[in-house]
């Protein structure tokens, strides 16, 4: 049993990778429209390794702002990542030296939702959910992202083959196993609600940050435990 | 500095700050997560940051809300899900779905 759920995590993570990768086709096209070399455009994905922030960054340099704002657009909308840390301190830690730098850096939305769509109590399979989406989700999407600052505009737009509703697609399939309590359903739907409401009115990555309001405000009472979503 | 090293120093100050953001949540002292009520918090905060992700991915473009080929796509995902049915299928069809509709000139 924790062998086959072990299997459907590891199929999970891969499927993540490639759907994930293939955005980075077209990261690594719009990077070079924006005027960043290939070399920089590569480094931009190794190294930020943050879907959101990097295209922010670049979007920020193509609409000719300054390398400061593009560096703040992308810090800033990387901070969600921060809060995955946190949530996943029961399933990584203890973490130190090496180990903890590397699982930092593949700290996401991809790894972080695959690794809490596991079972609460099958540890393992969280872990390998984690650890095999963030490697391969880093592995897929610097691959990728050369490939698409290479190829550059000659290559189409992904939103052609769905590729931007099979992401929203998998992160509702990742959520859903924790939407299990009424808790952690209207959570879900305040989070929601919030974030569009501010899509209009607030900077890029503030509807997404705001719904940790909604985290504080559901885990601040003395809700029966098994409303947490562990 | 010409503009060219500029962007480098940019580009691994973007790398620097989204990795130490990444190694502080890692970081928070076990005593603190230890809280009963800071445990249930960053329970709620995965929940809470990735629907919001999924209505964002959903609904936004840019700043604005649409109604696109992705609602329709993410629909179809819901029923899925909700009728058990696998990852993959799930993500397969929803593609499917926003990959038909756009070809017929829809969303």
């Amino acid at each position: 049993m924790a062998r086959l759920t072990l299997d459907a995590t590891r199929q999970q993570a891969l499927s993540v990778s490639l759907a994930t990768g293939a955005y980075g086709l077209s990261f690594g096209a719009l990077s070079v429209a924006a005027g960043l070399d290939v070399w920089q455009t590569a480094a931009l994905s190794l190294l930020v390794f943050s879907g959101g922030s990097q295209f922010a960054f670049v979007g920020v340099i193509g609409a000719g702002g300054g390398a400061a704002a593009a560096v703040a657009t992308s810090t800033f909308l990387g901070l969600r990542n921060g809060f995955y840390g946190v949530g996943l301190a029961p399933v990584l830690r203890p973490m130190r030296g090496l180990r903890k730098a590397w699982g930092a850096q593949v700290t996401i939305d991809e790894s972080t939702a695959v690794a809490l769509a596991q079972p609460a109590e099958d540890l393992p399979a969280r872990r390998a959910g984690f650890w095999w989406t963030g490697v391969g989700v880093l592995v897929a999407w610097n691959a990728i992202t050369v490939l698409g600052a290479l190829l550059g505009s000659r290559i189409g737009d992904p939103a052609d083959w769905g590729l931007d509703a099979a992401a929203a697609a998998a992160f509702l399939a990742l959520v859903w196993p924790r939407l299990a309590h009424r808790r952690a359903q209207a959570v879900a739907a305040a989070s929601s609600v919030l974030a569009l409401a501010l899509t209009p009115v607030a900077p890029p990555g503030v509807p997404v940050l705001a719904a940790a309001v909604v985290a504080v405000v559901a885990g601040w009472g003395h809700p029966r435990p098994e409303e947490v979503p562990e | 500095m010409s503009a060219y090293w500029w962007m480098w120093v940019a580009i691994v100050a973007a790398g620097l700050l989204s990795w130490a953001t990444k190694y502080a949540g890692h970081s928070v002292p076990e005593s603190l997560l230890e809280n009963p009520r800071v445990h249930r918090i960053a329970a709620f905060v995965t929940v809470a940051l990735l629907s919001a992700l999924v209505a964002v991915q959903t609904f936004a473009d840019g700043r604005s809300l649409v109604v696109d080929a992705r609602v329709a796509a993410v629909a179809v995902a819901a029923v899925l899900l909700w009728r058990r049915a696998p990852f993959i299928v799930v993500v397969a069809v929803a593609a499917g779905v926003a990959a038909g509709l756009r070809a017929l000139g829809w969303g």
